[in-house]
């Protein structure tokens, strides 16, 4: 499980990186598929990523290329969403959702984090 | 598990002091009168040290014995003090009712005392979390038959985790004594078999001075690394049987074997390639079984200036010391020259990447030049049927050996190679794993940022919530997790008990009880991040933590799912390209939704929840710890992400 672990986080290390020009989507009914396709299960419920499961994959996700590329193909843990079960469409839609997660407050302005000793 | 009188219970039960003692009267007098019990039979099932009826002490047929003084169990229970058992936890059984009236009874309910379970996989699962703290096991009663196959799963988790268990169940080996009906059922030829393939030991003894011996020598063996459960078999007429005038079997001094160390040539070459090592990675997974061999690591990682990887199957290493790289893992790992693993439990899936796909593939991920070394007590002992030893790895240096009393040697031989050379590159290398280390932590905290606000709450806010409630009071972790091992700050070991072992579920609530009845003579907050999962299999242990008044926070990670499960099926389910949508089926807990709560509080413990909003966990913990403070258990029902 631990070497496990290792792979997912390092296969999508980067994915969360860099805003890029995306296929129209509806970010609403975006939310609704990464939760009913499942995609929330190793990412969370708002993309934030899951420990040992899936890396973060909003806010500014990388490019949709890239992800289009990976969800289709992917090189690491990740279970294909072939097209077959999850269009074009529905993954611009997912990918509008992605762009649409909202940046959290930064570290130093959440006391429980900023506080925590080390 | 309640059996009925029978017949059985109206059989002489005759000491010599004592036969006159009897009452007489009655039906059950008449027929155990009428029919006597051949005294060879009775031979049969006693041992060589326990009393037989005498020929020309016989009752008369208006004078039947019915009470006796010295029972056999009461010198069990002579066995389990001198032994040094705290406690027993068991659920009730007429096997081994003997036993158990003896212990509340002639031994006073003391050192033992007798802690009441719902479940006989609570009663092991909570002596694998007690000994995780305590270092030592208690016993463990049960059934040889039906409370054993309950208690079985939790023993595989503690022989898979290398946890001392000792487990004492009652049977009745001789059929021409037992009760007719449910103890046949109960009865069994072997009982030990069924768990055998994960125990190191066990034995079925015969007399009272064999179950002295054996049970001395099973602590023995249970205590010397690998640690492991063992079992005894206690015979229902041994237990029930009047122990004769003068009988005096000789309880054997306790004597701990000091647990294997490493061949000193060995050692000397371990040292040597950790000394002239650029990269040295140490991982640690089962390592430091008591304090000291925390100790020991940190002395260890600061003469070498190396990185230690906490693989957390016990508590290892201070979180927050510069040379814990932790979250620094695969990178290390890759880059390493020389790799010392100590109790390391799956090599191969440290050094390797393996994909789960259609084709399940592995590769590498070390440099091909990379030394391993492996220092294992595992090595010892290894059996054939459960799997649990992992794929063969190919190492440089194997030592079967324990660790933590592998460790003196091992620094001792490092600290002889030292040259003025080495010494400023390890300085060096200590300042970049600093400087790496504060940049992981940085990303981490920001990591814990994402979703803080979000509704289920996120795990790491949970975590984060919970520490800002406990970091000033000493505390013990006592439950598995991963937002928890990163953002709190652990240094003591007791502070966190690792993991199941077996990675059977339902170890998770009973075991943060077990660590918290060893926490509670030490006044220590216990903590216990619970699954909902977990603790469906069996929520009686929140009656136990009541009954017994045992202070434990248990905060539940409630994403109403099996989600390890949830996401495997999703995994089938891309795979075949078809019932994307259906995940849920089978593997969620909703609808309804339970309410953990209030069955907290129907079994007496103080239960707050649901909360679904991350600003009312703060208040709600408050409360909870309040009434942990006065010596009760509390759960805060918290709905979470799934991760």
């Amino acid at each position: 499980m631990r070497g496990l672990i290792f792979t997912i986080l390092t296969s999508w290390a980067l994915f969360a990186q860099t805003p890029t020009s995306a296929p129209p989507g509806n970010a609403q009914n975006g939310r609704k598929l990464f939760e009913n396709y499942g995609c929330y299960q190793c990412h969370g419920r708002e993309a934030q990523g899951g420990l040992g499961t899936g890396p973060r994959l909003g806010p500014k996700p990388i490019a949709f290329a890239a992800v289009q590329r990976y969800v289709r193909q992917p090189t690491g843990q990740m279970p294909p969403y072939t097209a077959k079960v999850v269009s074009d469409k529905d993954l611009a839609d997912i990918y509008a959702f992605l762009q649409s997660v909202k940046q959290p407050p930064a570290v130093k302005q959440i006391p429980l984090l900023s506080n925590s000793p080390q | 598990m309640a059996s009925s009188p029978s017949a059985r219970d109206k059989k002489p039960s005759v000491g010599r002091r004592n036969f006159l003692k009897g009452t007489v009267g009655g039906a059950a007098a008449l027929v155990a009168a009428s029919h006597p019990a051949p005294a060879q039979q009775q031979e049969a099932a006693r041992s060589a040290t326990a009393a037989v009826i005498p020929q020309e002490h016989d009752p008369s047929p208006s004078v039947e014995v019915l009470t006796a003084d010295h029972p056999g169990s009461d010198f069990m229970v002579d066995v389990l003090k001198a032994i040094g058992f705290d406690y027993i936890f068991a659920n009730p059984g007429s096997s081994f009712r003997g036993l158990h009236e003896s212990i509340v009874n002639y031994g006073g309910n003391h050192s033992p005392e007798f802690i009441t379970c719902c479940h006989e996989e609570s009663s092991v699962a909570m002596a694998h979390g007690y000994s995780k703290i305590e270092g030592k096991p208690v016993c463990v009663l049960a059934h040889g038959t039906v409370g054993l196959q309950h208690a079985s799963m939790a023993v595989y988790n503690a022989y898979v985790d290398r946890a001392p268990v000792f487990m004492v169940i009652g049977n009745t080996v001789d059929a021409a004594t037992r009760r007719p009906g449910v103890e046949w059922a109960h009865s069994v030829q072997d009982a030990g078999v069924l768990v055998r393939d994960f125990t190191k030991w066990d034995d079925m003894p015969v007399s009272l001075q064999h179950f002295a011996e054996s049970a001395v020598r099973a602590y023995k063996m249970a205590m010397t690394p690998p640690t492991m459960p063992v079992l005894l078999v206690a015979d229902g007429d041994l237990q029930e049987t009047p122990m004769r005038p003068g009988e005096q079997p000789h309880i054997p001094k306790i004597t701990l074997a000091s647990p294997p160390q490493g061949d000193s040539a060995a050692v000397a070459e371990a040292a040597r390639l950790l000394v002239a090592a650029e990269n040295p990675v140490i991982v640690a997974d089962r390592c430091a079984r008591t304090p000291a061999g925390l100790k020991l690591l940190v002395e260890l990682a600061e003469t070498l200036q190396a990185p230690v990887i906490n693989q957390y199957g016990r508590m290892n290493f201070p979180s927050a010391h510069r040379l814990n790289q932790t979250e620094r893992s695969r990178t290390l790992i890759s880059s390493a020259d020389v790799i010392l693993g100590l109790e390391v439990w799956d090599f191969w899936g440290t050094v390797n990447n393996f994909r789960d796909q259609l084709h399940r593939t592995s590769r590498p991920i070390v440099k091909p030049t990379v030394k391993l070394i492996s220092i294992s007590s595992t090595d010892l002992n290894t059996k054939s049927n459960y799997q649990d030893f992992q794929r063969f790895s190919d190492l440089d240096l194997s030592m079967a050996a324990d660790s933590e009393a592998t460790l003196p040697a091992l620094i001792e031989a490092c600290k002889r190679l030292l040259t003025g050379d080495r010494k400023n590159a390890f300085d060096a290398r200590a300042r970049k794993l600093a400087e790496a280390q504060q940049e992981a932590r940085e990303r981490m905290l920001a990591e814990a940022s994402y979703a803080w606000d979000a509704s289920p709450i996120s795990t790491a806010r949970m975590a984060a919530e919970i520490w800002a409630q406990v970091k000033d009071k000493d505390w013990s972790l006592v439950s598995n997790n991963a937002w928890a091992q990163r953002l709190w700050t652990f240094d003591k070991h007791y502070q966190y008990i690792g993991g199941s072992g077996g990675a059977g579920v339902g170890y998770g609530a009973p075991a943060a009880l077990g660590a918290a009845v060893a926490n509670k003579k030490y006044g220590r907050l216990s903590i216990n991040i619970q699954n909902d999962g977990d603790l469906m299999y069996a929520p009686g242990v929140l009656w136990t933590s009541a009954h017994h008044s045992i202070p434990l926070l248990s905060v539940m990670h409630n994403n109403r799912a099996y989600h390890q499960e949830v996401m495997h099926l999703q995994r089938m389910a891309n795979r075949h390209q078809r019932g994307i949508t259906t995940a849920e089926i089978g593997t969620t807990i909703k609808n309804p939704n339970i309410d953990y709560a209030a069955m907290a509080r129907s079994m007496g413990v103080h239960g707050e929840g649901p909360i679904t909003d991350p600003n009312d966990l703060a208040p709600a913990l408050k409360r909870a710890l309040e009434a942990v403070s006065r010596g009760e258990p509390a759960l805060v029902d918290v709905v979470t992400q799934p991760r």
